[in-house]
């Protein structure tokens, strides 16, 4: 299984962040760091390979200046296998939508059969990314997970709400994006730094993509994504027994973990609102997805 | 220019790794692990996951070896979060260079490999109850017979001894040589009958992590057990040994100092009295001032005594000079520390009292302050002086 973390390199949260006198964020005169919220992307994603037979390959995929190489260092560091750079001078100040569509022709590059993003960034934290992104590869999304798991096909999740859990579920591939109650991420240990070095990190820039610089960057051109619906449960006659298993596994790692909470299981629909460029977040249509 | 510039990126980024479990993991927990006395299980085994005890052994054997200052600064990370967890990798560390440069092959790889992981961990036993610094007028005897040692004597201020399936004592084989390091051993020993741990003493810090009395009754350790396979040596390896031990030492003691200096800047500048944050009252103010320079003198002279080990030279003066700066300097600071907290410096509310109470351990412990001063006053007599 092929496995694509979506990492971004954020100025660090407790240093003194500043814009530049173009209203993007100033990289020059703070650190940065891999966003801690996609660390637990990443640990998901090691815990899948850990816990799975079968073959996985994890890619960590950043979209960002020459310094973001350190977000992959960390993420290599910490387990994955290998790591994709995208970097382009045209790129500066792209947004989130721009963003997605960068990460969409990445991923297809790459290959995936599941993609994991963290919930938000800890710097822009919209959180809009992870949708963003399935809706551009038109493949199920899972998001706000808490718990992640793979069996036979699927990635099956627990999403928690102030009154109730819902479990979700949708055939691969699929885009995940888990919570920091997903479990805490690993330190990078000292074989794994030395290990990263011989792991391979492809540089890979617009014209790799086919994508125009006039579609992303800070002036990048606006757009429409339509609304759809999809049923992201592909087949729900005679899943009983898988589902059966797989909540009982995810009851047992709950429980392991302390967690308490009633599981109420729903059929879930997701609807995805596309954005239009341009117009003022206030007037736009929440971003929160919804399901009945 | 940051004090890691002089570390490889991989050493930089270890030594980052380090401070940031430190702050993430062990700040948060310290105070109440400290007041309660407990062994800290959980961070120890994060400390095994993360590669810390396998930061002296060759990749050959499992490790992740590090330069001698990156071992110095990924220590000084640890005792600025909690002293002790620098406590609970230092002997360890010793045992695993004793090995790695006197041991027999077969020794090495019977005990590295398991070092490396936290597997087992290791100590050294020196100090004996009648002394710690005159290492020659030991008391502790192995006896050979045919089926190789019977051990009887007692040792002292044994950290890690209860959680250590290896401990590198240091005793005589040959109680009547002359002159008398001739006659000093080191056997590689594991818990068995006749090697009791008679009592965990109580102690002024340096709490959480035990340090006990080790009585040996005619306990055997097989032949094999001679570090090394030859007699005699015992005295001039663990001095060697001790080498990095004192590095580790001023490297806890900075640790302490850094702690200390951090928690009392951040609260001048938080603390108000007469309308303005303390540090402006040019009393604080310089307070703050000195405690910065000293330690960063400390740092600078710890770490080039670093260097020069990681050179391969001959260090045990200036080992004995950053042990005995960097700890009279973490003392010094930890003071002022309580002096800038005020009453709330006095409060075990605070960490700088933990601070006030850990930094003696380092001018007592690994060679008093006072044998330091001995070590280099002899080296310079024999060196002729300071180079040029």
């Amino acid at each position: 299984m092929r496995i694509v973390v979506t990492a971004k390199y954020v100025p660090d949260a407790t240093g003194d962040r500043h814009f530049s006198d173009d209203w993007t964020v100033d990289r020059d005169n703070v650190d940065g760091l891999l966003s801690e919220l996609d660390e637990y992307a990443v640990e998901q994603a090691l815990q899948i390979f850990e816990n799975s037979e079968d073959d996985v390959e994890n890619t960590v995929l950043t979209v960002g200046p020459e310094d973001s190489k350190d977000a992959l260092r960390k993420a290599l560091s910490m387990g994955a296998d290998r790591a994709i750079h995208v970097e382009d001078d045209d790129l500066h100040g792209t947004d989130a939508l721009g963003t997605s569509l960068v990460l969409a022709k990445a991923v297809e590059k790459a290959g995936y059969d599941l993609v994991i993003c963290g919930m938000a960034s800890t710097d822009g934290t919209m959180g809009v990314v992870p949708a963003l992104l399935a809706e551009r590869l038109g493949v199920p999304q899972v998001t706000l997970l808490s718990d992640v798991l793979v069996e036979d096909g699927m990635v099956v999740g627990r999403r928690d709400g102030d009154a109730a859990s819902e479990r979700l579920e949708a055939a691969l591939p699929a885009v995940v994006s888990v919570t920091d109650q997903s479990g805490e991420a690993r330190y990078p240990s000292f074989k794994g730094i030395m290990a990263a070095k011989k792991r391979p990190v492809e540089s890979w820039d617009l014209s790799d993509l086919e994508i125009e610089a006039e579609e992303v960057g800070q002036f990048g051109y606006t757009e429409d994504l339509d609304y759809e619906l999809r049923d992201i449960r592909s087949d729900i006659s005679g899943c009983d027994d898988k589902i059966a298993k797989v909540e009982e596994e995810l009851g047992d790692r709950s429980a392991a973990r302390g967690a308490s909470r009633p599981h109420v299981r729903r059929w879930t629909e997701m609807r995805v609102y596309g954005r239009r460029k341009g117009i003022p977040s206030s007037s736009r249509p929440s971003q929160r997805p919804c399901w009945r | 220019m940051s004090i890691l510039d002089i570390l490889s990126d991989d050493e930089q980024f270890m030594v980052r790794t380090v401070k940031e479990f430190v702050d993430k993991e062990v700040k948060p927990v310290v105070q109440e692990l400290e007041h309660a006395n407990t062994y800290p299980e959980a961070l120890i085994e994060q400390m095994k996951r993360l590669g810390i005890y396998g930061l002296a052994v060759p990749e050959e054997y499992g490790g992740t070896p590090v330069s001698t200052p990156c071992y110095v600064l990924i220590t000084e990370e640890l005792a600025r979060g909690w002293m002790s967890l620098a406590g609970a990798m230092g002997g360890h560390t010793v045992v695993a260079k004793l090995l790695l440069h006197f041991g027999t092959e077969e020794q090495r790889r019977r005990w590295l490999p398991r070092m490396a992981t936290g597997e087992i961990r290791a100590t050294m036993a020196l100090t004996e109850p009648s002394g710690g610094s005159d290492l020659q007028a030991m008391h502790t005897v192995a006896r050979k017979d045919t089926d190789g040692y019977v051990v009887n004597g007692a040792k002292t201020w044994i950290t890690n001894a209860r959680r250590s399936q290896l401990i590198a004592l240091l005793c005589k084989t040959d109680p009547a040589a002359s002159p008398a390091h001739q006659g000093i051993s080191i056997l590689l020993v594991e818990h068995g009958p006749g090697l009791t741990v008679s009592r965990d003493l109580p102690k002024l810090g340096y709490k959480g992590v035990e340090s006990c009395e080790l009585s040996f009754d005619d306990f055997r350790a097989p032949a094999e057990a001679l570090l090394g396979g030859v007699e005699g040596k015992g005295f001039a390896q663990m001095m060697k040994g001790l080498e990095i031990g004192r590095l580790q030492v001023a490297a806890r003691a900075l640790g302490v100092g850094r702690a200390a200096l951090e928690d009392a800047l951040a609260y001048a500048q938080e603390r108000e009295s007469f309308g303005k944050p303390i540090w402006k009252h040019q009393a604080i103010g310089n307070y703050l001032a000195d405690m910065a320079t000293s330690l960063t003198a400390a740092r600078q002279l710890t770490l080039f005594a670093a260097r020069e080990a990681e050179a391969g030279r001959r260090v045990d003066m200036e080992a004995g000079m950053a042990k005995l700066f960097a700890s009279e300097t973490a003392m010094q600071i930890a003071l002022n520390a309580v002096r800038v907290h005020g009453g709330y410096g006095y409060s075990t509310e605070f960490d700088v009292e933990r601070y006030f109470r850990d930094a003696p351990l380092m001018i007592v412990g690994e060679g008093t302050n006072e044998i330091q001063r001995n070590v280099i006053a002899g080296q310079l007599v024999k060196r002729g002086g300071l180079d040029a």
